[in-house]
């Protein structure tokens, strides 16, 4: 049994490993990628510094800390695919012409297939498209970031359990296609709500009252809110750090065993497409 | 490890039984697919689609069988259970001893399946990559896996397509790759659905004396669905074919023929004339079908063209023309009109 896990981890290292490779074979699209990464973050940038010209501390967080926020979500955005573009449009595309029964007949678990090749795909995209934008942005602007290497090391693992609840947000959305058979519509909605509710648009700490509270504790605040928080030091003491990160692990393992739930649903229930 | 052994018993099995091993078996099977169709604005009516309507055969270890049948005739949904992809609504189905849908994964290392319109490959990385990952997949021992992908390799014709992008070969090469890499874990069984489909002349005669060596040196089973006539005739000992979710035929190619109205099947002279003609006349042919200036004509199918085409020629105003080999299509149209 032991021998039979170290082998499984191995396969869906190699999926990743192919994920990562599948990505950084197309140069032209990672740089044009980064060059509207960076230009949007000039945009934000300006933006915040005018909004916490105007209202210092917004959200608790200081100017520099603002620009941290605008400029390491840029970075991450790719990488969480807030704006689509990650498995998701793939896997409806192969449910609509059929090509799934491939991957259903494959030796292999369907959704950690998926996960390990969003994961592989992630990783390329943290670095291809995250570290020059992050660069450009901290040599322009005062950028807040920690000089703590534990604090990094934090945050990379916020973001990795991030991914974890950005892929699995999605893999309900792919999934999505055995019933819709087209998810252009789907894709739409869950982009703008992805956008707006983990972060991207504005942080989630400056919405006062209720609805602040509420959109703090949605899984897509996992997605970017979280892992910027631990990067920023917003977590009094480790104890809210884990806690933290316990959040993400919660939404992590529902939002997947929920794909699981409804990925046998499908396959029960629904034809596989075509032929 | 448990797999190898599992298929040494299974071969020893069939030797020591005498008879020919039973690896796959159908009995009764049926699927039933709910289609919900919109009947007004809101309502909407669901009636049931028997893509399979009770198919019951069985096939044993070495043969090679072909499966045809028109369009949405239920070749593929067959197949589909019999990887485990797909759910009998009623019925027994194994293959090797193993109930598909239940235990797919244990089956998935004895089968081997290709989709001829789909590709287990990744489309943007090299073709070696995927091998890799076949090899993690299905646990191939290294060196088992260094022999199998180098007799594919140098019998297919891959070795300088290694290091290229899936997405830049041609159909033919995709197809072979494909092939390549549902065998790599020796697989009992092949599953083909569409195996030449699209392919050139060339490509289609590789891939077919691939699969005689591969019946012949290694006994692998194998189960083939296909439009194209002479793929049957160049490989399979024996055709079943099936219309409207039943099996309607299961015999010798030779003796699907025999099921056909005269016998003999027939060839399809297509004249495209200059003017719209009344049904030409010439000796050895029958015109069966006039569309505006084209005409068709039917002749046996071991009878030579080119006197036709002289005769026709010679006394008509001859635009260009066309023959037609006989397809799968007309040989079960002219069984259907011979049991008519």
């Amino acid at each position: 049994m032991h021998l039979r896990t170290g082998r499984r981890a191995g396969l869906y290292l190699a999926v990743a490993v192919g994920g990562f490779r599948r990505y950084a074979a197309y140069g032209v699209a990672t740089a044009a990628g980064v060059f509207t990464n960076t230009a949007f973050g000039f945009i934000v940038a300006c933006t915040y510094m005018a909004l916490w010209a105007e209202r210092p501390g917004l959200g608790g967080y200081d100017q520099g800390q603002a620009l941290a926020f605008v400029w390491v979500s840029q970075s991450m955005l790719a990488a969480c695919a807030l704006l689509g573009g990650g498995f998701q449009e793939e896997v409806q595309e192969r449910i609509r012409t059929g090509d799934i029964a491939v991957d259903l007949y494959r030796p292999a678990d369907l959704q950690l297939w998926w996960l390990a090749a969003d994961l592989g795909r992630a990783a390329f995209q943290l670095l291809g498209r995250g570290l020059v934008p992050l660069v450009a942005g901290a040599l322009v602007f005062p950028l807040a970031l920690p000089a703590d290497p534990v604090r990094w090391l934090l945050f990379l693992g916020s973001v990795l359990l991030g991914l974890v609840v950005s892929f699995a947000l999605r893999w309900l959305l792919a999934l999505s296609a055995f019933w819709l058979l087209d998810g252009s519509g789907v894709n739409l909605v869950a982009v703008v709500a992805s956008v707006f509710f983990s972060g991207m648009l504005l942080p989630l700490t400056v919405f006062p009252g209720g609805f602040g509270e509420l959109v703090r504790v949605l899984p897509w605040a996992a997605i970017l809110q979280v892992p910027l928080d631990v990067l920023l030091g917003r977590h009094a003491g480790a104890a809210e750090v884990w806690r933290a990160l316990g959040f993400q692990a919660v939404w992590a393992l529902l939002l997947l065993g929920a794909g699981r739930l409804v990925q046998s649903a499908a396959t029960r229930k629904v034809v596989v497409q075509g032929g | 490890m448990g797999v190898d052994a599992g298929v040494d018993a299974g071969v020893d099995a069939g030797v020591d039984g005498g008879g020919p091993e039973v690896l796959i078996e159908l009995h009764g099977v049926e699927k039933v697919f709910a289609v919900r169709r919109r009947a007004g604005l809101l309502r909407r009516e669901k009636h049931q689609v028997r893509a399979v309507d009770g198919i019951s055969f069985e096939v044993a270890r070495g043969e090679v069988v072909g499966y045809i049948g028109p369009n949405g005739a239920g070749k593929s949904t067959t197949v589909k259970m019999l990887t485990g992809i797909l759910t009998p609504s009623a019925g027994r189905l194994r293959v090797a001893g193993i109930d598909p849908a239940r235990e797919r994964m244990r089956l998935a290392h004895r089968i081997g399946v290709v989709f001829g319109q789909r590709t287990t490959l990744w489309w943007d990385l090299p073709l070696k990559d995927s091998y890799g990952l076949m090899r993690r997949l299905y646990r191939i021992p290294r060196a088992r896996f260094a022999e199998n992908l180098e007799r594919c390799v140098d019998r297919l014709d891959l070795g300088p397509l290694l290091d290229v992008p899936v997405r830049q070969l041609s159909l033919g090469q995709r197809m072979r790759g494909d092939i390549a890499a549902a065998l790599l874990h020796d697989p009992e069984v092949l599953y083909l659905d569409e195996p030449t489909i699209g392919l050139d002349v060339v490509s289609k005669a590789k891939v077919r004396e691939f699969l005689r060596q591969l019946n012949a040196e290694r006994g692998t089973t194998v189960l083939l669905t296909t439009h194209d006539l002479q793929d049957i005739e160049q490989l399979c000992g024996r055709v079943m074919v099936i219309d409207h979710g039943r099996l309607v035929y299961d015999g010798t190619p030779a003796g699907l023929h025999a099921a056909g109205a005269a016998g003999e099947s027939e060839r399809m002279l297509v004249l495209h004339l200059e003017r719209e003609l009344p049904a030409v006349c010439v000796e050895g042919a029958r015109v069966v079908k006039v569309e505006g200036p084209r005409q068709w004509l039917a002749f046996p199918a071991g009878a030579s063209a080119a006197p036709l085409v002289a005769q026709v020629a010679a006394r008509y105003p001859l635009s260009d023309l066309s023959v037609r080999e006989p397809d799968i299509e007309d040989v079960i149209a002219r069984m259907y009109a011979g049991r008519g």
